[in-house]
């Protein structure tokens, strides 16, 4: 069995009073679609941004390819982290700034990149999403589903090898919905990125992921392959994908 | 019930010394990132404009009005004792020691500090400002330092204008209106200004660029955990914001003016 | 709000703040060029009541200088005034430095009553004939016992 990319030990989280995280265990594995769902308000996002590092345990352990984060040196995470990208339920696009500025923001603050491959790369990412032609407007003046793109290039322009969707395809339409999913899988394909998806897409997601974990309660109900998913007989989980409560 | 108080006072104490270890954190990083490269030149020339250029016509009004009242009642005050001619003295000490730096100070802080406040504090609740953590781009060096950089040069600037313009002001209500020579005007003026009075107007606008940018951008960038979430969250740290660096204004001005003196 | 207009006003306020800052400095603080064009010449008084840095230094009523410093002498315990005088304006040795009331209240200064001396008086010099201020106060008491005798 192979190390897994990124695995949580019995992580806890608090805030303020309210638990959160009642001690996950889940397992991320690298090269592959893994499919987070759960009731809303469950702490998903909260999960998410763990792995990122927006959001700090109270206990419990994060291991990176099988060694403690605590014990890794700094540069080795930043290393790391610099693989990551995330993509934000809400788009969190910067509303003072163009659509091209906000593709590009994650490379221009880097010394590095010259400004013609910027360039290249953003217009790589916008002719792939359909959003030509939008490059000088500002996040306000784009539709819900625009803006979902837009925040989907961001998060792709880096080429990253790990990708953390928050919920990348609430307020879309079906078509739409649909595109994304299979850009999202046609990316995977193609630069074998690992990706995490939290989503309400039942079934869709399914058609895409390669595994799948149900948070509940706190804690992780359930985690494994989408065959494993599909004859599950827990009822808890076959509850919540017929969309009843258990 | 005694030590619920003891409790009470405690927790309040920890949070208290903790808000102000971050307040001085958020200021040192902001001040250690003026000098890593590369410069944030765009940056600085939007918030420059936004702050200095855009706060132009509104520093001219009040300075050409705060400098007419003070010709105003500097002539009567000193037509009492006889000695009208030092109205220009009078106007222009007050302004160049005094008014200039801190009503400058204070209307930049609602036009501009307030709208810093607003704007950090929205970005902090639509997750802008985590965003921009996951593309490894420090927020405070992104949002903090290119403002304090702008602030510090169009202060000083902003209070120039507003001395220049306010014995401008003084010289139209005194000389034009009221009849004083207008030699005698600008003799007072010229004669009993010195370089003294000048250093110290522009060094109590330097502190007070540095203190208005860093609590506006600190009350905005912490939004969440002073004012909670939301759209009310944003009102309530604009309004700290405001109110707070006027204070701040007032009490760093008693205390430069009393190194000063 | 394009780059190039935002750039245009930056840079138009950021020349218009510096000529104020430079007014302020140049013709109000008086730095620079202006202290270039003044010599010093020094005038020892037994009393320079009320007389403050900046006052003015007349010859004939019209203005040749400012007071630029005026402090007390410790061996000699008299007041030390440092007069700034015009370039363009020479004083011959033998002038007489007296410190003056414009008004009953008025402001203290320096008038210069010219001298006949060939010798021209140098930069840095002293000048030796000095008046002091009229103390008014003293004057009052003098006149009020003097009718007192009587």
């Amino acid at each position: 069995m192979t190390v897994p990319l990124i695995q949580f030990v019995n992580i806890k989280k608090n805030f303020e009073t309210q638990e959160v995280l009642k001690g996950v265990h889940l397992s991320i594995y690298g090269g592959k679609i893994t499919t987070i769902i759960g009731k809303s308000g469950t702490g998903k996002s909260v999960l998410l941004k763990h792995m990122i590092g927006l959001i700090k345990p109270d206990s419990g352990q994060i291991l990176i390819n099988g060694e403690p984060i605590h014990l890794l040196s700094h540069e080795k995470i930043k290393v790391f982290q610099k693989e990551l990208s995330y993509m934000f339920q809400d788009n969190a696009l910067f509303d003072s700034m163009t659509i091209y500025e906000n593709i590009a923001l994650p490379l221009s603050e880097k010394r590095y990149y010259p400004k013609n491959r910027i360039k290249d790369k953003v217009m790589y990412q916008m002719r792939e999403l359909g959003l030509l032609g939008s490059e000088e407007k500002f996040p306000a003046q784009l539709s819900g589903g625009m803006k979902k793109r837009v925040a989907l290039a961001r998060a792709l322009v880096t080429d990253p090898k790990i990708i953390l969707f928050d919920e990348p395809t609430t307020g879309l339409d079906p078509i739409r919905k649909k595109n994304v999913h299979t850009m999202i899988k046609e990316y995977q394909e193609k630069f074998e990125f690992t990706a995490v998806i939290v989503s309400h897409d039942i079934p869709d997601i399914f058609n895409i992921s390669q595994r799948i974990a149900m948070l509940d309660e706190g804690i992780i109900k359930f985690e494994g392959s989408k065959e494993n998913v599909l004859n599950s007989h827990s009822t808890i989980v076959n509850a919540f994908i017929r969309g009843e409560e258990a | 019930m005694v030590t619920n108080f003891f409790e009470k006072t405690g927790e309040m104490t920890i949070r208290q010394v903790r808000s102000c270890g971050r307040l001085f954190l958020f200021f040192i990083t902001g001040v250690i990132n003026v000098f890593i490269l590369p410069v944030q030149f765009g940056k600085i020339i939007e918030h420059t404009w936004f702050i200095g250029a855009k706060s132009f016509f509104v520093i001219a009004l009040t300075g050409v009005f705060t400098g007419m009242v003070l010709g105003l009642q500097g002539y009567y005050s000193l037509a009492k004792f006889g000695s009208e001619a030092g109205l220009g003295a009078a106007v222009a000490i007050t302004l160049v020691r005094e008014l200039g730096p801190v009503l400058t100070a204070i209307m930049v802080t609602a036009r501009a500090g307030s709208a810093m406040a607003a704007e950090i504090g929205v970005m902090r609740i639509s997750e802008q400002i985590d965003a921009l953590k996951t593309m490894h781009i420090n927020p405070v060096r992104f949002l903090f330092t290119p403002r304090l950089i702008a602030s510090i040069i169009s202060f000083p600037l902003l209070t120039a204008l507003f001395n220049v313009i306010g014995i401008i002001g003084g010289y139209i209500s005194g000389s034009i209106l009221l009849g004083i020579n207008q030699y005698d005007y600008m003799d007072a003026v010229i004669k009993n200004i010195d370089i003294g009075d000048i250093n110290g107007g522009f060094l109590k606008s330097f502190v007070f660029s540095v203190v208005v940018t860093t609590i506006c951008c600190y009350r905005g960038y912490y939004t969440h955990l002073y004012s909670g979430f939301g759209a009310r969250g944003v009102s309530m740290s604009t309004t700290n914001a405001v109110v707070q660096s006027c204070i701040f204004i007032l009490i760093f001005d008693y205390i430069i003016t009393f190194f000063l003196v | 709000m394009n780059k190039r207009k935002i750039e245009f006003y930056v840079g138009l306020f950021v020349v218009l703040g510096l000529i104020c800052s430079s007014y302020l400095f140049v013709v109000l603080g008086e730095i620079g060029f202006i202290r270039d064009t003044r010599y010093p010449v020094y005038g020892f008084f037994t009393s320079v009541s009320g007389l403050k840095k900046g006052a003015r230094v007349e010859m004939a009523g019209v203005e040749i200088g400012i007071v630029s410093n005026v402090m007390i002498d410790k061996e000699r315990l008299l007041a030390k005034v440092e007069l700034k005088i015009d370039k363009n304006m020479t004083l011959s040795e033998d002038v007489i430095a007296s410190v003056k009331t414009s008004g009953i209240i008025g402001q203290k200064y320096v008038d210069i009553a010219p001298g006949g001396s060939d010798i021209l008086l140098e930069p840095g010099q002293e000048i030796y004939n000095t008046e002091s201020s009229l103390d008014i106060e003293s004057l009052v008491r003098k006149f009020i016992f003097n009718n007192d005798k009587k």
